[in-house]
């Protein structure tokens, strides 16, 4: 599904991804792991289109197509779907309003009718209800005024919306206290399928003890450092992220 | 709107590729060829005698016409907006303009075509609104009310609305009584103009304990070279009564600047209340702020009456200049007055627009909401009066400005002025000026939107709080409107 080779990339100028190699197929939960300033967010955001964030050499291909050549909603469209470290606020839009402009906006892509009111109302419902999320929230603004919690799952809730193909799911477990992990993690697991594929990015094993994934990197100065399975989440947290800096020196 | 060609002079026009991109920029644009009787540029005593003698007015209307213009001849232009523009000649402008025949209508059938014509290109068919949206419509096309709608169901109610004009003979009494008793003929330069030469507008009376069973709606459309318009509004609700009235302007393309001073005076009585909802559209003039309307308004409400209410609310997209303060004198005890805006600014557009609510009875209170969008070289201001006056035990006003900046070549200006003589008042002003984020944009597109659909989606939101005190129709005609204007905002 994705393929990322050599990727070089800079944010506004200054060089952050240095030679990194990922590839991810449909079904598979991949995790990245590393230290601050390794470029964990710069990767989401590069593949999602975000200006500012150049790629300098290397590609990416998203279902043998280059991404590169996609605009941000149009990867949006085509199925990539990043779940934000820091959710924005946006006042005067009500959660329903975006997302009903959002479903539709990416039906309307991929050649198909606007879904019906009453269609819209009936999913959403069932998908609010999938991260415990009321009512009320769906007609408050979008994010504002939302704990931090509050925010991770509205995410999940979109997510779960547009069922995209590839997730990217950017820190979804910082500022999340144990409750709303789970339930966070729940609405995630519940939207793992054979067809979608999740790179998870965090700093901390805790999370992959709800989101079990299939692989785990670690990203550090740029790069992929080490892959391997979840055992590898466990090995870093016992051994720290000083246990990398040894690792690189050895690469 | 594909077709220019019922106007003569774009048929001339030598550059297409330019005509089609002016077509773009401005969708109203586009003039209708009927004949006019239009007086020669200039401003005297004898034209302002003979607007009188065209419209057959009674004595005592040439007088207050004369009186004004004498005060007016002693006036200066106010200089003290956040605006810039050259220096208007007040003879070169006609102030007089109307189709040849005036015939009076029972049907549509009997209407000019032409003019039917032009309102379907403003997306106004005046049929499917009689029977879909049943507002009643009297349309104002220069200066001249061609139709009106719906009397006869208002008549039943005993509602008057008529054109001004028809008003000063079928009603002279009432237009003696409040003709200039809220905004007098000295008020101001542009006020002062107006009573001296206004063409024509609207005249609504709700009489004691009714409900008026519709909502009123006027559009106003300036269709002559270098002819000012001087509308002039009067609406009075008397005692419990309660009317919605809904303004709406569009103007053709011009090369040439145009004037527009209108007066708006509204009377609410005992228990009365009357709300104002405009979405005014003027053509802005290019990305040069070439051509566009001058439009030096002023709007004023009295709540005369105990409990009496009157809300303002208006959207302003359009006009070069905009100099508008729509303003609540609250005399009667517990009356309460609102204001609800947004102005957008965008190329080189500036507006100088808020309110005063003067607080004069006890408990007396009023509501400021106003939202500012600057894109482009637009500047906007916002200045506001409130005044709590000796007698106003109580008063109590909450404002609210927020303003919010697309690009870094734009401005947004806050003047707020507080007089407060009671020390029992209660004021509360929130200011808040932002940019539309580039977080905000991503985050948008991110879900699947493109970026122009992100920004509107942004702006509406912004707007939301003002949005939904309009009606209905003229919520979504709104977000229309912000949308139109603000193509090529970003990017």
């Amino acid at each position: 599904m994705l393929v990322v080779k050599d990727l070089h990339a800079s944010v506004f100028g200054t060089p952050i991804l240095k030679g990194l190699n990922l590839t991810v197929n449909a079904g598979e939960v991949h995790a990245i792991m590393g230290p601050n300033g390794a470029g964990k967010s710069t990767l989401s955001n590069v593949v999602a289109g975000r200006d500012g964030y150049e790629i300098t050499s290397g590609s990416i291909e998203y279902f043998g197509k280059d991404l590169t050549e996609l605009e941000t909603e149009e990867r949006a469209c085509e199925g990539i779907f990043l779940a934000f470290q820091y959710p924005v606020e946006i006042p005067g839009v009500s959660n329903m309003a975006m997302l009903k402009a959002a479903v539709n906006s990416i039906r309307k892509y991929n050649g198909e009718d606007e879904m019906s009111a009453g269609d819209f109302l009936k999913l959403i419902r069932e998908k609010a209800a999938l991260v415990e999320m009321k009512q009320e929230f769906l007609k408050r603004s979008v994010n504002e005024g939302f704990s931090g919690g509050e925010k991770k799952r509205n995410e999940i809730l979109q997510m779960a919306m547009l069922e995209p193909k590839l997730a990217l799911l950017d820190e979804t477990d910082s500022g999340l206290d144990i409750d709303a992990l789970k339930i966070v993690s729940q609405g995630v697991n519940a939207l793992r399928s054979p067809d979608r594929a999740m790179v998870v990015v965090t700093h901390y094993q805790r999370l992959l003890d709800h989101i079990v994934p299939d692989f785990v990197h670690v990203l550090a100065d740029g790069k992929i450092v080490k892959s391997g399975d979840k055992s590898l989440a466990l090995e870093l947290e016992e051994k720290g992220y000083g246990w990398i800096e040894g690792l690189q020196e050895a690469s | 709107m594909s077709d220019h060609s019922t106007n003569p002079s774009t048929l001339e026009e030598p550059n297409k590729e330019l005509k089609e991109l002016v077509k773009r920029e401005y969708k109203e644009g586009f003039v209708t060829d009927i004949e006019s009787d239009t007086f020669e540029p200039g401003l005297n005593e004898d034209i302002v005698r003979r607007i009188s003698a065209k419209k057959g007015e009674p004595e005592f209307m040439l007088e207050y016409r004369l009186k004004a213009f004498r005060r007016w001849q002693k006036m200066k232009e106010p200089d003290w907006a956040h605006i810039d523009y050259p220096k208007i000649d007040f003879q070169d402008i006609a102030y007089y303009s109307a189709p040849k025949e005036m015939p009076k209508l029972n049907s549509l059938d009997e209407v000019d075509p032409k003019l039917l014509e032009t309102y379907e290109k403003l997306g106004i068919p005046l049929e499917e609104q009689k029977m879909l949206a049943n507002v009643a419509v009297d349309a104002v096309f220069d200066s001249v009310s061609v139709r009106t709608t719906f009397r006869e169901t208002l008549s039943e109610a005993g509602v008057i609305f008529m054109p001004i004009s028809e008003a000063v003979h079928e009603h002279p009494e009432l237009i003696k009584q409040y003709l200039g008793s809220v905004v007098p003929t000295q008020d101001n330069y542009y006020a002062a103009l107006n009573a001296a030469v206004f063409s024509d507008g609207s005249f609504v009376y709700i009489p004691k304990g009714v409900r008026c069973p519709m909502e009123l709606s006027t559009y106003f459309r300036i269709n002559e070279v270098n002819t000012g318009q001087f509308e002039r509004t009067l609406i009075i609700a008397d005692e419990g009564a309660y009317v919605s009235y809904l303004e709406g302007c569009t103007a053709p393309q011009r090369d040439e600047n145009q004037l527009h001073a209108a007066v708006v005076e509204l009377v609410a009585h005992k228990d009365a209340e009357i709300k104002y909802s405009t979405v005014q559209n003027w053509y802005p003039g290019d990305e040069n702020g070439k051509g566009g309307i001058y439009n030096f308004v002023t709007k004023r409400g009295i709540c005369k009456g105990d409990n009496s209410k009157i809300s303002w609310t208006q959207v302003e997209t359009g006009s070069a200049i905009t100099w508008k303060y729509p303003s609540v004198v609250l005399q009667g005890d517990n009356s309460v007055g609102e204001f609800y805006s947004v102005a957008l600014t965008h190329n080189k557009q500036q507006a100088d627009t808020g309110t005063k609510m003067i607080h004069m009875g006890k408990n007396t209170s009023s509501t400021i909401i106003s939202k500012g969008i600057s894109a482009g070289h637009g500047q906007n201001a916002y200045r506001g009066l409130v005044k709590i006056l000796k007698g106003a035990d109580n008063a109590r006003n909450f404002s609210q400005c927020d303003s919010l900046l697309m690009g870094d070549r734009c401005g947004a200006h806050t003047y707020p002025y507080v007089e407060v003589q009671n020390p029992s008042a209660n004021l509360e002003h929130e200011a808040t000026t932002s940019k539309i984020s580039e977080d905000q944009l991503f985050y948008l597109m991110q879900r699947g939107l493109d970026e122009e659909a992100a920004v509107s989606m942004i702006v509406n939101g912004f707007c939301k709080e003002v949005f939904r005190e309009l009606p209905m129709e003229f919520a979504v005609e709104a977000q229309k409107l912000l949308e139109i204007s603000l193509e090529g905002a970003v990017g």
